[in-house]
């Protein structure tokens, strides 16, 4: 029978993972990932002769390492996919820091040409 | 929002924390008495450099968080591109350039469009050694080579543009270390845009003083070596010519 210690824990990341989306503080993109990752290791806890079988197919002799080496690509790719987001956001900030800055020089100069008119409520 | 003149100069100058020299450097750009406007990129200064350009006469494009210089001059180049202007120069605001070559950097934009004003070039006493020479001579030879003209100093911020560079700029300029200079610059160059070198003097720096650290250049030299590697490889950028532009729209 199942690894319950195992299986609770899964149980457990899964049931994170559902309430952050439930809240919004998850975006589905990433969500998609970890229920995923969490239901396999479910399935994998409550039936740990799986890993044996898969193990013995693809050739790996001891089945915990099957297991290894897929976390670890899987981090990895995590890992890689949060840099390239990260990057995107960070030229998505850029471009609109840029775009903030001529917004503020252009409106100032406007409002300076009106005598500063209603465009600045703090008179001096 | 466009000027109405279009012979007018942009002269963009990347601020970070410079207030003790950006007024005088404003000023004296001014002062020179020919068609320039100055646009002061306030790179997210905790100090009092906005105010001190706006006082000393300039345009101020204040950024809301630091982006170094790549980042400050892309937003300068959007300013530029937004008001129509057709030529723009960049100058250091701790005024380590002289406002009175200016001119000579700019008339290089007449057969080329971007002109580079550039150390070494058989004018002035700026010299280097070491592993940073090293990486400066490196650099300026395969840039060199890429762009068909001797070219000896490629990290140089004394760089102009014409529209069709700017419009390059804005396709491609890195806010990343070196970005500003030397992937920008091979990028442009591959994408078609021919460069130029004029020789000037450089003037001492009003504040700090250049490293001469071994270690520091040694590291120098690996970033460049690594940023001229990734600017090589780079995709090319299609420029829309603005002169095309303007004549397919009519």
């Amino acid at each position: 029978m199942g690894n319950w210690p195992a299986f609770f824990l899964a149980l457990a990341i899964v049931g994170v993972v559902f309430e952050m989306l439930r809240r919004k503080k998850l975006r589905e993109k990433y969500a998609a990932l970890w229920l995923f990752v969490g239901i396999g290791t479910l399935v994998l806890a409550a039936f740990p002769s799986l890993l044996t079988i898969v193990a013995e197919r693809v050739g790996v002799q001891l089945p915990s390492n099957l297991l290894f080496i897929i976390s670890i690509l899987l981090l990895l790719g995590v890992c890689l996919h949060l840099s390239w987001e990260l990057s995107v956001v960070e030229d998505e900030t850029r471009t609109l820091a840029e775009e903030v800055a001529i917004l503020r020089t252009m409106v100032e100069g406007m409002s300076a040409q009106d005598g500063d008119a209603p465009a600045t409520p703090t008179t001096k | 929002m466009k000027i109405l003149d279009s012979t007018r100069v942009l002269v963009i100058m990347p601020a970070w924390n410079e207030a003790e020299s950006v007024g005088n450097t404003v000023r004296e750009v001014l002062s020179v008495g020919r068609p320039y406007d100055v646009l002061v990129v306030n790179d997210g200064s905790t100090d009092a450099t906005a105010a001190v350009a706006k006082d000393a006469g300039a345009t101020v494009l204040t950024l809301p968080f630091n982006l170094g210089v790549g980042g400050a001059m892309r937003a300068g180049f959007k300013y530029a591109q937004r008001l129509g202007y057709q030529r723009v120069i960049q100058v250091d605001a701790d005024g380590q350039h002289d406002p009175r070559n200016i001119h000579e950097v700019l008339a290089g934009l007449e057969h080329a469009d971007i002109s580079i004003g550039a150390r070494f070039a058989d004018r002035g006493d700026y010299s280097v050694s070491g592993p940073r020479k090293w990486a400066m001579q490196l650099l300026a030879k395969v840039i060199s080579a890429l762009a068909k003209t001797r070219l000896t100093d490629v990290t140089s911020g004394f760089r102009a543009a014409n529209g069709r560079a700017i419009n390059q700029y804005l396709d491609h300029y890195p806010a990343e270390y070196l970005g500003d200079t030397i992937d920008s610059l091979v990028v442009a160059i591959r994408s078609g845009c021919r460069v130029t070198q004029v020789p000037v003097e450089m003037r001492p720096r009003q504040g700090g003083t250049p490293s001469h650290n071994p270690v520091k250049s040694a590291v120098y030299l690996g970033r460049s070596v690594f940023a001229l590697m990734f600017a090589l490889t780079r995709k090319r950028s299609t420029i829309s010519d603005p002169a095309l532009a303007a004549k397919g729209a009519v």
